[in-house]
């Protein structure tokens, strides 16, 4: 506890978004609790109503609390978003490591998948994929997921590549480790550090781009409270009703600030130019 | 660029654009949805199953899965991709028509984001950790985090409903129909270009070169714009490259919001119409359009930058 401490009065800045990360997380788990309606509750009569005391942020076209929507929607994103940053960066750490040791053939096949997905802006085929494959959150994820991976093959394999001809590396080989041993304990630990800043300053990206598709209608699906899939659904009330289009929106915002500022300083603090 | 070289690139492309096409050809035949079906949907008729599987067989959706893609391809060399399900017109009819929205809202958007982002990355770097730059850094910083669709919906709420500056709705592509989605546009491409302009020209500073036309006494200014702003610019060729390539793709979001008749509106409408032809005609475009600037880059780096050419002539 003692270490901790000294720790998080050494890096104030982290401290202070890991905090700020972890109320979000804490609004998500706690959503229920906090949310003073139920997000899915269609109460006609009280439809399109401006924000007031008992509708925090005013309610939707069908009568739904904005707010409790919001709230809910924080769920969604963050456990799409988490997942999906979660995926991609297991995945493509393994590709990369595996490209990098072992070089030849499993490197050529590799890296000409990852060459023709950089090749391609991603947003694109992010779209085609969710598109044809049918839209759903989890669809939108998987798209997401095909484009994104090679990020973190190309950045685990370079790191591969300067390590795996080091002294250390040669001896491990040498006194009869396996390569399995060799992969798991001497290439991966120091990859992983790089790659877990990649993917803090990734969630953000991650958020905006799930958003995107739901707001095109290729993501969440109605009625499930989604920020991107709410924003669309407010587009068409955007004269009488600016709020529908307002919160959420800022919703998104606040969340990506707060995890890009974290991605940052996770960045500040491990990056070695910096001690 | 040697000719061998320039041999081989080409060679990759078309090896990534074949890669392409077949990795949503096979997504296209193993989804779940029956573009047929959507096809009649969208007259408002649903004929019998003898009907649907009649235009199935017109289609040629019944042959085996490498044969359709081989009919594709030879649609392809023919010149006019094959032809839309929902519009029943040539693929690239469809996607020609597009195309010059599309050119002028990328060409648009890119010169509002310069005009912006050169002078204001160079102010930070100029001032660096003075007031401007924590002003410029801050705005850029909320610049990356905010959604493009959700400050062309603010951009459209305030300027065109509130102030009534531009029609909310206007038909054709002209200035005035351009103007909101170019400056939405621009606004998320700045943030990252100011932070490039910034990164850059600071580097630029600490060169030795500008310490010693300080110590002979050149002025300030003439050292920035003389010398460190062309040296700086060099490197932002490829991010240029690379940002025009996907603006050339269309960018759906803000295309659908402004209902912009461009590439990428034309795209979510193909999509949503399950017309394979037009989504594989209309992603084949993109990567071509993509990879045919990236080698642009490389061509302009060989041309601007010597040292670059004679080390490609020592290696290969």
């Amino acid at each position: 506890m003692k270490q901790a401490g000294v720790f998080l009065k050494k890096n104030k800045s982290f401290a202070v978004f890991a905090a700020l990360a972890l109320a979000i997380v804490a609004v998500a788990v706690f959503a229920p609790w906090i949310a003073p309606y139920d997000p899915y509750e269609a109460v006609m009569t009280d439809a399109v109503q401006a924000p007031s005391a008992a509708h925090w942020f005013g309610t939707d076209k069908l009568g739904r609390d904005l707010f409790s929507r919001v709230i809910f929607g924080t769920r969604t994103s963050l456990a799409a978003a988490l997942f999906l940053v979660a995926v991609i960066s297991v995945f493509g750490t393994m590709a990369g490591v595996a490209a990098g040791y072992f070089g030849g053939m499993v490197d050529s096949v590799i890296m000409r998948i990852s060459d023709m997905m950089i090749a391609f802006p991603g947003m694109v085929l992010a779209i085609a994929v969710a598109g044809i494959m049918g839209a759903g959150i989890v669809n939108g994820v998987i798209a997401i997921a095909i484009v994104s991976w090679t990020k973190y093959a190309r950045l685990a394999r370079s790191l591969v590549l300067k390590m795996k001809n080091r002294d250390f590396v040669a001896a491990a080989r040498l006194t009869g480790s396996t390569t399995w041993h060799i992969l798991w304990r001497y290439m991966l630990p120091n990859v992983i550090p790089t790659l877990i800043v990649t993917g803090a300053t990734d969630i953000g990206t991650m958020i905006l781009e799930l958003a995107g598709l739901s707001f095109l209608g290729f993501g969440a699906q109605p009625p499930v409270p989604e920020w991107g899939l709410m924003l669309n659904e407010g587009r068409a009330y955007m004269q009488t009703a600016p709020w529908l289009m307002l919160f959420p929106g800022l919703a998104i915002v606040l969340v990506v600030v707060v995890f890009n500022l974290l991605g940052d300083s996770l960045r500040d603090m491990l990056d070695p130019r910096n001690e | 660029m040697s000719k061998k070289q320039l041999i081989r690139r080409l060679f990759q492309i078309l090896i990534v654009l074949v890669g392409i096409s077949f990795f949503t050809f096979c997504l296209t035949y193993l989804a779940p949805g029956d573009p047929v079906r959507s096809m009649y949907a969208a007259t408002g008729t649903m004929p019998s199953e003898e009907v649907l599987e009649q235009t199935r067989e017109e289609l040629g959706l019944n042959e085996p899965m490498l044969v359709q893609y081989w009919n594709w391809l030879s649609d392809c060399l023919h010149g006019d991709f094959g032809t839309s399900y929902s519009q029943h017109k040539p693929v690239a009819e469809l996607l020609l028509d597009r195309l010059f929205p599309t050119v002028r809202l990328a060409l648009l958007s890119l010169a509002l984001m310069l005009a912006v982002s050169l002078p204001a990355g160079v102010a930070a770097a100029v001032w660096k950790n003075k007031p401007v730059d924590y002003l410029i850094r801050g705005i850029t910083f909320l610049g990356v985090s905010m959604p493009n669709f959700w400050v062309g919906l603010l951009l459209l709420y305030v300027v065109a409903m509130q102030l009534k500056l531009v029609p909310v709705l206007s038909i054709g592509t002209g200035f005035e129909k351009m103007i909101l989605p170019a400056v939405t546009l621009a606004f998320a491409m700045s943030s990252r270009y100011i932070r490039q302009v910034r990164a850059a020209v600071l580097e630029e500073l600490n060169q030795d070169y500008v310490t010693g036309a300080r110590a002979r006494g050149m002025k300030e200014r003439v050292i920035l714009w003389r010398h460190v702003f062309p040296n700086a610019l060099f490197p932002l060729i490829t991010l240029l490259g690379l940002s025009l390539g996907s603006l050339l793709g269309g960018t759906a979001v803000v295309e659908v919001i402004f209902s912009y008749p461009g590439l990428g509106n034309l795209a979510v409408s193909a999509i949503t119409a399950m017309d394979y032809p037009l989504i594989q005609g209309y992603v084949l475009w993109v990567a071509l359009i993509y990879m045919a600037l990236n080698l642009a880059v490389d061509f302009c780096y060989n041309f601007a930058d010597p040292r670059i050419r004679e080390k490609r002539q020592v290696e290969g």
